[in-house]
């Protein structure tokens, strides 16, 4: 058992490497230099420049320069910002539980909401409620999330004004240290009367907007996958012993076609890491997408470098960790092939 | 012998094709789906016979026109008018064809390299194997918009350049479907039976494998471009695909941000037809896939 998770764990490295060596050559390949954006500034001199090239690095030879990277991030630093001088991994850290917050919420939104859609459509399968439930689905599968962010804002905010347009929290009336950088936990924590529902009040239309497609997805799949299980032996013994349809459907049901909805809703996690640059720009959102899109049009090779080697490194030990659990859940997949 | 058998089969399609089109026509969604989206692909090929005006010209003194069913609009300008005066229903008929074009473009290529390195892992193994699928690993292992925006980053926005980043994004589909489908073949008896007759490799991937793996991968293929024009009008919409006065449908969403309030008929027609192509596409596609392969009826 240990050995199998070590030699999945190994798998990953590879990967790491091939990562780390993309990161680095694609941030060279981008047109214009840092050093070349800032000959724009007035009165800095060739010698000068060159200094700010030596400082960087970016004199020596490029594989020179790629083992001075991978050390780097061996130790644990990712660089540092050129346009806020700061460390890529502190500024990275500070925005990175905007995010999660968004994610987690909106993974919640999607289960909380897709379960239920999709047992009651598998129930009364081929019923109205099945044929429309499906047909939304499909319609928020297709959504183009930036413009149904747009959509809610003119209606939600602007016409009705229930909801502000943007940000975290409403600046001007609150203020609380970013002690778990949650927005809801700190408002929690400040005491200040209203915080926690003016951070509920920001956070609810950034939720729906990005758990759109992964509620979709969800109840698609809790959908099909109950229908499978319905179908089973099992549940009809249940049904034949003469159990209550809630708790067949409940319990016996319900708790075997969940398993395919865990891993569909273990391969949102890229989803809603996309879906989160698109949520992040709409709403201003001061996560870790915003920053990156930001990035790129400054022209921060080290935060842009960095940053993507951050999601991704995440992403890839996410995905591991997920494996290990389903290999210690189903020991099928720890002995097959 | 098995060889034979398998080619003369192949060459009368009419029976798989009718049986095919009886089992799409059940499906009232498809069907739907699929008049739908030809009458886009019509609309998009004959656009400057359908728009009433040319996508980019600007009408002064008709800017931000109300459509012509609210109190205000002018008939001449059926969906309104945008920030610039541009006829907005002229701009979204000419944005439907960038839109086709790279929906089906990113399909088309990268299901071609798909299938060709699919093929090629599952033939070769071993190393080249193993090369491939961490590659696509690593691709997967990057959110696709983020990857895409990447790319673009590197080698700069426009139109051509989003269809290169978002193949480059949806290729694990395809490399992955075909390498997983190809070796499920390898281990049937028929192929076994080619190679006994000596038949070889490359044949043996192009001629007795690949078409054994068309079910799913043309499944892939219809689903592949509703998310490729989602992908492609997502770049657009943050400034980093097809560049304005292009008439793309998330550039002129882009565009028409600040008028949410003031104009939104400027917001809502150019999302309402990603979403109604989008949406149509998809119905046509699980049509497809519970037509084609039954097995692939989840999610």
């Amino acid at each position: 058992m240990f050995r199998f998770l070590l030699k999945r764990a190994a798998l990953t490295l590879p990967t790491f490497a091939a990562l780390m060596l993309i990161t680095f050559m694609m941030i060279r390949m981008v047109p214009g230099d840092p050093i070349e954006v800032r000959r724009g500034e007035r009165g800095i001199s060739p010698e000068r420049l060159a200094e700010l090239r030596h400082e960087m690095g970016l004199d020596q030879p490029w594989l020179k320069q790629f083992w001075d990277y991978v050390v780097q991030i061996l130790h644990g630093d990712f660089g540092t910002s050129i346009v806020s001088h700061e460390k890529v991994l502190t500024e990275f850290l500070t925005l990175f539980p905007a995010t999660l917050e968004l994610t987690l919420a909106a993974m919640i939104f999607a289960i909380v909401l897709g379960v239920p859609a999709g047992v009651f459509a598998a129930v009364r399968r081929g019923s109205f409620y099945d044929q429309a439930l499906m047909g939304a689905a499909l319609t928020g599968y297709s959504m183009p999330i930036f413009w149904w962010g747009l959509l809610l804002i003119m209606l939600v905010s602007g016409f009705w004004g229930l909801t502000p347009v943007s940000g975290r929290v409403d600046l001007i009336a609150f203020y609380y240290e970013p002690v778990t950088g949650f927005a809801l936990i700190d408002s929690l924590l400040s005491g200040q009367d209203g915080a926690f529902l003016d951070a509920l009040h920001h956070l609810a239309l950034p939720t729906i907007v990005l758990g759109t497609v992964p509620l979709a997805v969800v109840a698609r799949m809790t959908r099909s996958s109950m229908l499978e299980v319905l179908e089973e032996d099992y549940v009809r013994t249940a049904r034949a012993k003469g159990l209550s349809p809630y708790r067949v459907i409940g319990l016996h049901a319900l708790r075997n076609a969940l398993i395919p909805v865990v891993t569909t809703i273990g391969l949102q996690t890229t989803t809603l890491l996309s879906g989160a640059v698109l949520t992040e720009t709409i709403f201003s959102w001061p996560g870790v997408g915003k920053w990156l899109i930001e990035s790129i049009f400054r022209r921060d090779y080290p935060a842009l470098q960095g940053g993507i080697m951050l999601i991704a490194g995440m992403v890839i030990l996410f995905n591991l960790l997920i494996d290990m659990l389903y290999s210690l859940i189903n020991p099928r997949i720890r002995h097959g092939r | 012998m098995a060889v034979e058998t398998a080619i003369t089969e192949r060459a009368q399609p009419a029976g798989p094709l009718l049986s095919f089109w009886r089992a799409f026509r059940q499906n009232r969604g498809a069907v739907i789906g699929l008049i739908i989206v030809s009458i886009v692909i019509v609309v998009a090929i004959f656009a400057p016979f359908f728009a009433p005006h040319d996508p980019i010209e600007q009408f002064r003194g008709f800017a931000k026109l109300p459509p012509a069913f609210v109190s205000g609009g002018d008939i001449r300008f059926p969906l309104g008018t945008d920030a610039v005066g541009r006829d907005i229903l002229s701009r979204i008929i000419y944005g439907a064809r960038i839109s086709l074009f790279i929906g089906m473009a990113v399909m088309l290529v990268s299901a071609f390299i798909g299938v060709g390195l699919g093929l090629l892992a599952a033939a070769v193994g071993g190393i080249v194997d193993v090369i491939i699928i961490r590659i696509m690993d690593l691709i997967v292992a990057v959110p696709s918009l983020v990857l895409a925006i990447l790319i673009i980053a590197v080698i700069g926005p426009n139109l051509t350049n989003t269809i290169i980043a978002v193949t480059i994004v949806y290729l694990p589909r395809y490399v992955r479907l075909v390498r997983a489908s190809a070796l499920a073949e390898l281990s049937k008896d028929y192929v076994i039976a080619a190679k006994v007759a000596g038949v070889g490799k490359f044949r043996l991937m192009i001629v007795n494998v690949l078409p054994n793996c068309m079910a799913p991968l043309i499944v892939q293929g219809a689903l592949g471009v509703s998310d490729a024009i989602l992908e492609a009008a997502g770049l657009g919409f943050l400034g980093l695909g097809a560049q304005p006065p292009f008439a793309e449908w998330g550039v002129m969403l882009a565009d028409s941000r600040e008028f949410i309030l003031s104009a939104p008929w400027i917001v809502t027609f150019p999302g309402l037809a990603i979403l109604i192509t989008v949406l149509n596409i998809n119905l046509m596609g699980d049509g497809l896939r519970d037509a084609l392969d039954p097995r692939l009826r989840r999610s």
